[in-house]
């Protein structure tokens, strides 16, 4: 456990340098330029029009259905890493779970693309 | 007490401080050159000169073009979040420089050596997302949203297609860790097994850095910008610079995985006598050409030929492949292991 968390106390200290790095750029911009704000600057581009009403909008379903699909698929890329990894040593029978385990996915995926939840017209 | 402290803690930490700087400061100049190269790319492809002017053959514009940025107004808008307004470049630049912490250079000439290597560059990367859609959602401007949720939409959906990707890579060389997966590669590069994966990867790459063909999130004839319209100053600089940051990530990330890293072509001697690391960015520096060469010759597509591309073509494609690969493999009994 302790090499564990020695393995990854370099990555929290490139995390502090990095972040402290952005964070640095931007409030030093803040202090040194110059800001004089003032209304007309300040309110949200719409090629000149006055915004009409909150950007903040119902949007296309559609964007919804490729996340819910990006998280299943995700998902068992993640269940393929450690799989991947120990193939020799699970052999046959991790091969061949796995294979029903993507064949009954792949249905899943076929019925998707039936049903047309990858069609963007 | 004070001893055990120092040496526990206190030196490894200024050592790794020292290897954090001596990878930041050279990608920041990294970065700042790709701009340049990019600009004079594009216009050399174009029968112009490019930048000229600053320095001996414009050489010194891209930190012009910083200390501008720098020294601009930052513009928060009246409507949006200004926190979370903020946040977003910082993470989206942190992200990108973090992710370097795993890559090897050359044998150990690592800042963490992790034993999971490639499921943390997966994680960093997907983490990208995150802040788009931040910066979309706190500019609370048309454009930044619609931007940002089509960017967010078409760097998930090609996300898939590279987390199957990585799996065939993982298959050939049975390891996590990065420095194992490039010293899997010394017999033979992945890239010619898994030459189509190879494509994929690259294609998604330019997929999840936004990038000209798929710069949709940023069609700057509908979006203006896409998701940093609002944005100015240095904060705008930061999400400029992650953007160039992630392209060479994912330039350094195909060398690691495909083109075996910081290992010559072959090992005779003409090739042995250039060291590790020039090998590694030589190839990432291939790489991230081929992002401006693309940006150059490709018209940019349609949204539902992007969407058609990514589920239909690559997803079917890549998946496939995992299977193939791990058919081939049990077959021939080459699966590597410990065993």
């Amino acid at each position: 456990m302790k090499s564990l968390l020695v393995a990854y106390y370099p990555i929290l200290i490139f995390l502090i340098i990095a972040g402290g790095l952005s964070v640095m750029m931007v409030v030093a911009s803040l202090i040194l330029a110059r800001q004089r704000p003032d209304s007309e600057k300040l309110s949200p581009y719409e090629c000149g029009f006055d915004p009409f009403e909150n950007a903040r909008i119902r949007f296309d379903v559609r964007y919804y259905l490729v996340a819910i699909l990006f998280i299943i698929f995700d998902l068992e890329v993640a269940f393929l890493f450690p799989w991947a990894v120990s193939l020799r040593d699970i052999g046959v029978f991790g091969f061949v779970s796995m294979a029903i385990f993507l064949a009954v996915l792949t249905i899943g995926f076929a019925y998707e693309w039936m049903k047309g939840a990858l069609e963007w017209d | 007490m004070d001893n055990a402290l120092w040496t526990l803690y206190a030196r490894p930490a200024l050592i790794t401080v020292g290897e954090v700087l001596a990878i930041i400061v050279p990608l920041l100049v990294a970065v700042a050159y790709l701009t340049y190269a990019e600009r004079k790319i594009i216009a050399l492809s174009q029968l112009r000169k490019g930048p000229n002017v600053v320095g001996p053959f414009g050489l010194l514009q891209p930190f012009a073009d910083g200390l501008k940025l720098f020294l601009k107004e930052t513009v928060i808008p009246s409507g949006a979040s200004p926190v979370v307004f903020v946040i977003a470049p910082i993470l989206t630049f942190t992200l990108a420089l973090i992710a370097w912490a795993v890559i090897p250079f050359a044998p150990g000439a690592v800042v963490a050596n992790i034993n999971v290597g490639i499921l943390y560059l997966f994680a960093v990367s997907s983490l990208g997302v995150y802040g788009i859609i931040i910066a979309g959602w706190a500019s609370n401007s048309r454009y930044a949203f619609l931007g940002a949720l089509r960017s967010a939409a078409q760097m998930v959906s090609y996300e898939v297609a590279s987390g199957f990707v990585l799996v065939t890579v993982l298959l050939c060389a049975g390891s996590l860790n990065l420095t194992d997966i490039v010293l899997a590669q010394r017999h033979v590069w992945f890239v010619v097994p898994l030459l189509p994966m190879f494509v994929v990867f690259y294609v998604s790459g330019l997929a999840e850095t936004n990038r000209v063909p798929f710069d949709l999130p940023e069609g700057e004839s509908e979006l203006v910008a896409g998701y940093f319209v609002e944005y100015s100053a240095m904060t705008f600089a930061l999400f400029y610079l992650g953007e160039y940051a992630n392209i060479i990530l994912i330039s350094g990330m195909a060398s690691v995985l495909f083109l075996g890293g910081w290992l010559p072509p072959a090992p005779v001697v003409p090739f042995t006598w250039i060291p590790g690391p020039l090998w590694f960015a030589l190839k990432a520096a291939l790489l991230a050409f081929g992002f401006l060469w693309v940006r150059t010759t490709f018209p940019r597509f349609r949204y539902d030929q992007l969407m058609r591309l990514g589920w239909k073509v690559f997803l079917p494609l890549s998946l496939g492949w995992v299977f193939l690969t791990a058919a081939v493999l049990m077959g021939t009994g080459w699966l590597p292991g410990h065993g």
